[in-house]
């Protein structure tokens, strides 16, 4: 009988240190996988790397044309994904509630959410690239990345106009304010720190796909810098990619620290986002 | 009448007109995610439909080898098919039962706080860019592989499915966390109340009740394996091959599709036009998937409230 309960005990006990190494071995190789592009990667940046062009030769070349590239596209990617997608909650939120058309969007939203990226890129090239005519250009990649991010923007942004009390709405409505006005001026406000979170968030995710820029054609050498949105441009992981599908030795050093530059660039980003996120709470509460 | 009142009817008709029109705007943003669908969808149907009038539908679905860019062509989808469901086999022997037990963990062992930290921390492992775990599995992976698999070719199924697998141990995990967390207490009370130990109270009792939002989990990590392009662009070859062996090189759809993009095909061409007809294979596939996810989904929302 007790010998019984002791093997149960046992078998339990057994069990969440299973169930805790399933938890642990994960973020293991984590560590490692982040401490091996390190130790690969971190030697070889230098100011040189950082500001020099693309090269034959892997010891002169350089990552500027890919980091500007990169940076252009988000940019341009965030400003055309923030306001259709804050349109897109708000109307889901504030007005379809109930409606056909919203309970259809929503469907689609998620189902677009689970759409591989590569589609996406199949997507960019037959709409932006060749029936728009925009060729492989920033612009015709960054349009492509905001379709991509949209359902995420959408999704977060929803979910902080849902963090406004409705009795904020109802003080509005008392007050005389319409709709809109309730909403430009105490709904938005209130929700905009989650709604820049999200967006940068997802940004922040935008500027490691590589799938749908391999798809629509980027460059993967390119020796300028992007001077508009109708450029032809390359970005940070499709340097990296030309980088690691190179046999020398010498080009995959040059890869891991690409690929050293391209995390640290997303973990300012994700702060940048939490940073934001807790200034502006403060000061509108 | 007098004219104040007039002004002012007026300024109420144009803020109407106003609060309408912002509301057609907003509309039109929900409404900018279907032409989305409807775009993929249609420049999909397009190109395949012209694929598909240069070969025969028998040609793609009954032939067994894939060789569209040789100078013998042959356009069975089947290697392909078989490269996307080796890869992502492999990633869910390792990804559910790694997933299953950490959400386990999370929900039933680990103190609050504990459970705040963990989970968000195990979910940076799906924001790691998946281009650096194709980097993984070619320097680090497969070389680690090849002293135990001392046959195992540089390129290979093995080690591109074993990183997809990581990269989606999160998905599992956090999806059916959020379905076993929601099982309600008296669940677990009232087989604690029967005699039942833990491990039969979490077995018996609480995973039955969540199953259907842990099949919508599993289902949308096969749906992302199966749409997973970097990791098996860079690791697992271009090879397209109708074998179960993941020793060997081999090609998948989505790899397909990067293989051409990065070449030198000219458009209009037969060769270019394969890509879209692979595109629409892997978009029917990875669509009908996140369909019965998300039907499944609901179902275990409407049942745990």
């Amino acid at each position: 009988m007790l010998t019984s309960t002791r093997r149960r005990l046992l078998r339990e006990r057994l069990f969440v240190g299973l169930c805790a190494s399933a938890v642990v071995i994960p973020l293991l190789v984590l560590a490692l996988l982040v401490g091996h592009v390190a130790l690969a990667g971190l030697g070889r940046i230098d100011w040189a790397f950082l500001s020099g062009y693309p090269s034959r030769r892997a010891a002169t070349a350089g990552i500027l044309p890919a980091m500007v590239g990169s940076l252009y596209m988000i940019a341009i990617t965030a400003a055309l994904a923030l306001p259709v997608g804050v349109g897109a909650a708000i109307f889901l939120e504030e007005y379809g509630a109930r409606s056909r058309l919203a309970a259809i969007i929503e469907v689609n939203i998620a189902n677009l959410a689970g759409v591989p990226s590569i589609i996406y890129g199949m997507l960019g090239l037959g709409v932006f690239v060749r029936l728009m005519g925009f060729g492989r250009t920033l612009i015709a990649g960054a349009a492509t990345m905001a379709l991509l991010v949209l359902p995420v923007v959408i999704v977060s942004s929803r979910e902080a106009l849902r963090t406004v009390p409705y009795a904020m709405r109802e003080a509005c409505f008392g007050l005389g304010a319409t709709k809109w006005q309730a909403i430009r001026q105490v709904v938005l406000p209130m929700a905009a720190p989650g709604i820049l979170t999200g967006t940068i968030l997802a940004v922040a995710r935008a500027i490691g796909e590589t799938a749908p820029l391999v798809v629509i054609g980027a460059l993967a050498y390119v020796t300028f810098l992007p001077t508009s949105p109708t450029s032809q441009f390359t970005a940070l992981p499709m340097q990296i990619l030309n980088w690691v599908s190179r046999p020398q030795e010498a080009f995959v050093v040059n890869a891991a620290a690409g690929i050293v530059v391209l995390l640290i660039t997303m973990l300012v980003l994700n702060l940048a986002a939490i940073l934001l996120r807790n200034r502006l709470q403060k000061r509108v509460y | 009448m007098s004219d104040a009142t007039v002004r002012s009817t007026k300024t109420r008709r144009g803020a109407g007109l106003g609060e309408r029109a912002i509301e057609l705007f907003l509309g039109a943003c929900g409404v900018l995610s279907l032409f989305t669908t409807a775009g993929i969808i249609a420049v999909l149907a397009f190109e395949t439909w012209a694929f598909f009038r240069e070969v025969p539908l028998s040609a793609f679905f009954f032939d067994t080898e894939w060789t569209p860019l040789f100078a013998d062509k042959h356009f069975g989808i089947w290697p392909l098919l078989a490269g996307t469901f080796l890869t992502s086999a492999i990633a869910i022997v390792l990804a559910l039962p790694a997933g299953l037990l950490a959400a386990i963990y999370l929900s039933e062992f680990a103190s609050a706080r504990m459970r705040r930290v963990l989970k968000p921390a195990l979910e940076l492992l799906a924001g790691v860019p998946t281009l650096v775990y194709g980097y993984f599995a070619l320097v680090l992976v497969t070389p680690l592989l090849q002293r135990v698999i001392p046959d195992l070719s540089g390129f290979n199924a093995l080690s591109s499915g074993i990183c997809i697998g990581i990269m989606i141990i999160p998905m599992i995990s956090s999806l059916s966390e959020d379905a076993i967390y929601a099982v309600p207490n008296t669940l677990r009370e009232g087989a604690y109340a029967l005699g039942a130990g833990r491990l039969a109270t979490i077995f018996r009792v609480v995973l039955p009740a969540a199953a259907s939002g842990i099949a919508a989990a599993l289902i949308l990590a096969v749906s992302r394996a199966v749409g997973e392009t970097m990791i098996v662009a860079i690791a697992a070859g271009q090879q397209p091959r109708l074998t179960l062996d993941p020793r060997v090189p081999i090609e998948t759809m989505t790899a397909y599709i990067v293989q051409v993009s990065m070449g030198d095909t000219p458009a209009d061409t037969l060769e270019y036009r394969t890509i879209f007809a692979v595109a629409a294979m892997l978009f029917v596939v990875t669509f009908a998937m996140n369909l019965v996810s998300h039907r499944l989904a609901r179902r275990f929302r409407v049942a745990s409230t």
